[in-house]
């Protein structure tokens, strides 16, 4: 069984902040997002989680629950639950149509690096991902971590309009940006399947803890699958 | 019975105003998809609008930020304005901020800017009848969650109400609040603070802010004379409602009900509860001072107010 190292301390009268961990561990994620399902069907009290790589912000919604108390139930729990040693988080494949058409960084981040497009492509798509947080936009999973042969920072300027399903990378982070919006990240393609909609359920298939492995696939496949150029 | 069968038109809208949006007291449970909590910002006024006519707290109001908004009755309805006086009238007639009126099919309600304050809370007998997103009518626009208010769209309500039943409500005088031009506003230390300096610490409960135009829904952005030196930036974490985040450039910005789920600026603290209603009600150009408040007696406070309004 494994031990959670967790401390807690107070936000606000309403918040309190669940720390697991100082620096960003990627296997530390699937723990937080158990911890985080946990307090959600656990404590009536509380009215939002909020996950992130290294804490959860537990919020409540009147002024009857006493943060202290909370705090101190919530350590509690995670205490005296027992969590697998090593814990994963369902794998979720996702298609990722490769090419300067859809990925307009891709010649460049692979020059960056002396890598030819199929190396680049081959060690992107290469291994698995963690989802470590969910944030920035609805359904924008922030996935670690990208292998520092090919890490890249961020545009030094944003561009004013990213395509929904464009996959990038920041550092040694990727993502799939779930809806149109303004980015800075280095785009290598695109995936065709939608990550957020609203008028499903669940939204957004990513939770805290989940796998992400990014799959190849030809123009041909990714135009079948609903993408566009 | 359906829903949707029970709803009527209630309002046209002849103009929209700068951001009229529909609010509740939020959405909850949607930061794991990284959806804002939304929700009415001065909770103060929501509260007391929805209060004039019986309503429970949860009811839609429209939150109109500035003013010059118009609105045309397409049934006899019981409303209730607050919050910043818009010097509202019916054809006309004025009806007193902080008070329920009646309007008649056909009349139009006109609202000026803003005297004071920023923004002002309409509610409706029963509440405005919007389709329920992840349990909430709260708009957020930034979130796809509902859009600002358009011309020509229509306000929809649960029924109609019979004119002779009503007598008009006001809010007693003792809980009027008013908007100043200087406002204080009571910070409990969390966070990163003890990652502040104490000389920083002190510069911040000294120095008078100025709230700035760049302020939304999102956040309130201050400037002060000095910038406040933080830490450098952390983990990206949860950021609660009424944080007070203070990028590199030293100026602080208050993180309000539209803000961002996560975030990496070092943060010093969290306004209490019952003081944001007056920060969301500073224009530009209001000064702003902090001081010290503990948790405990924030928390006090806001069972209170939740006790009061039945939250």
């Amino acid at each position: 069984m494994k031990e959670i190292n967790v401390r807690w301390v107070p936000v606000s009268e309403t918040s309190l902040m669940l720390y697991m961990g100082d620096e960003i561990d990627v296997n530390q994620a699937p723990f937080i997002g158990e911890v985080a399902r946990r307090i959600k069907t656990g404590f009536a009290e509380v009215c939002e989680v909020t996950a992130s790589y290294t804490s959860l912000l537990v919020q409540v919604r009147t002024g009857h629950i006493r943060i202290e108390e909370l705090g101190e139930k919530l350590i509690e729990m995670v205490h005296g639950s027992s969590f697998p040693d090593r814990a994963e988080g369902k794998l979720i494949e996702l298609p990722v149509y490769y090419d300067p058409e859809v990925g307009p960084d891709l010649e460049m981040v692979a020059s960056v690096h002396g890598l030819s497009v199929e190396e680049l492509v081959a060690i992107h798509s290469g291994r698995d991902y963690t989802v470590c947080a969910i944030g920035f936009a609805p359904g924008f999973a922030f996935l670690a971590d990208v292998d520092q042969r090919i890490a890249t920072p961020r545009h030094d300027r944003p561009r004013s309009k990213v395509p929904a399903g464009s996959v990038g990378i920041a550092d040694r982070q990727t993502a799939v940006y779930p809806m149109d919006t303004p980015g800075g990240w280095q785009l290598l393609g695109r995936c065709p399947v939608q990550v957020y909609d609203r008028g499903q359920i669940p939204m957004s298939p990513f939770e805290v803890g989940d796998r992400v492995r990014f799959v190849p696939v030809d123009r041909e496949t990714y135009l079948e699958r609903g993408g566009c150029v | 019975m359906s829903e949707r069968a029970q709803k009527s038109a209630g309002l046209s809208v002849l103009r929209p105003g700068v951001c009229s949006t529909l609010q509740d007291l939020g959405r909850y449970g949607v930061a794991h998809h990284g959806l804002s909590q939304g929700g009415a910002m001065d909770l103060h006024a929501h509260c007391w609008a929805n209060r004039l006519l019986d309503n429970c707290a949860e009811c839609a109001t429209l939150e109109m930020a500035i003013g010059m908004v118009s609105l045309r009755a397409e049934s006899d309805l019981l409303l209730a304005i607050t919050g910043a006086d818009m010097q509202a009238e019916v054809d006309g007639v004025p009806t007193g901020n902080w008070s329920s009126f009646l309007m008649q099919k056909g009349q139009t309600l006109e609202l000026k800017p803003a005297r004071l304050g920023m923004r002002a809370y309409l509610a409706v007998l029963g509440g405005f009848q919007s389709d329920l997103m992840l349990g909430s009518r709260s708009t957020v626009v930034r979130n796809g969650m509902g859009s600002l208010l358009q011309e020509g769209e229509t306000l929809w309500v649960s029924g109609e109400v019979s004119s002779g039943s009503h007598r008009e409500a006001h809010v007693p005088a003792r809980f009027l609040p008013t908007y100043e031009n200087q406002v204080e506003l009571r910070v409990m230390e969390s966070c990163q603070a003890g990652d502040f300096s104490s000389d920083a610490m002190q510069q911040f409960y000294q120095s008078d802010y100025t709230v700035t135009p760049n302020s939304d829904r999102m956040g309130m952005r201050l400037e002060g004379k000095a910038a406040v030196s933080g830490p450098e930036g952390i983990v990206s974490e949860g950021i609660a409602l009424g944080a007070i985040q203070v990028p590199a450039d030293g100026h602080p910005i208050v993180l309000l009900n539209d803000r961002q789920t996560l975030g990496g600026y070092p943060k010093l603290g969290v306004i209490a509860r019952v003081d944001l209603p007056r920060l969301c009600q500073a224009r530009p150009g209001t000064r702003i001072r902090f001081s010290p408040v503990s948790i405990e007696q924030a928390r006090q406070e806001w069972q209170d107010f939740c006790a009061y309004f039945g939250l």
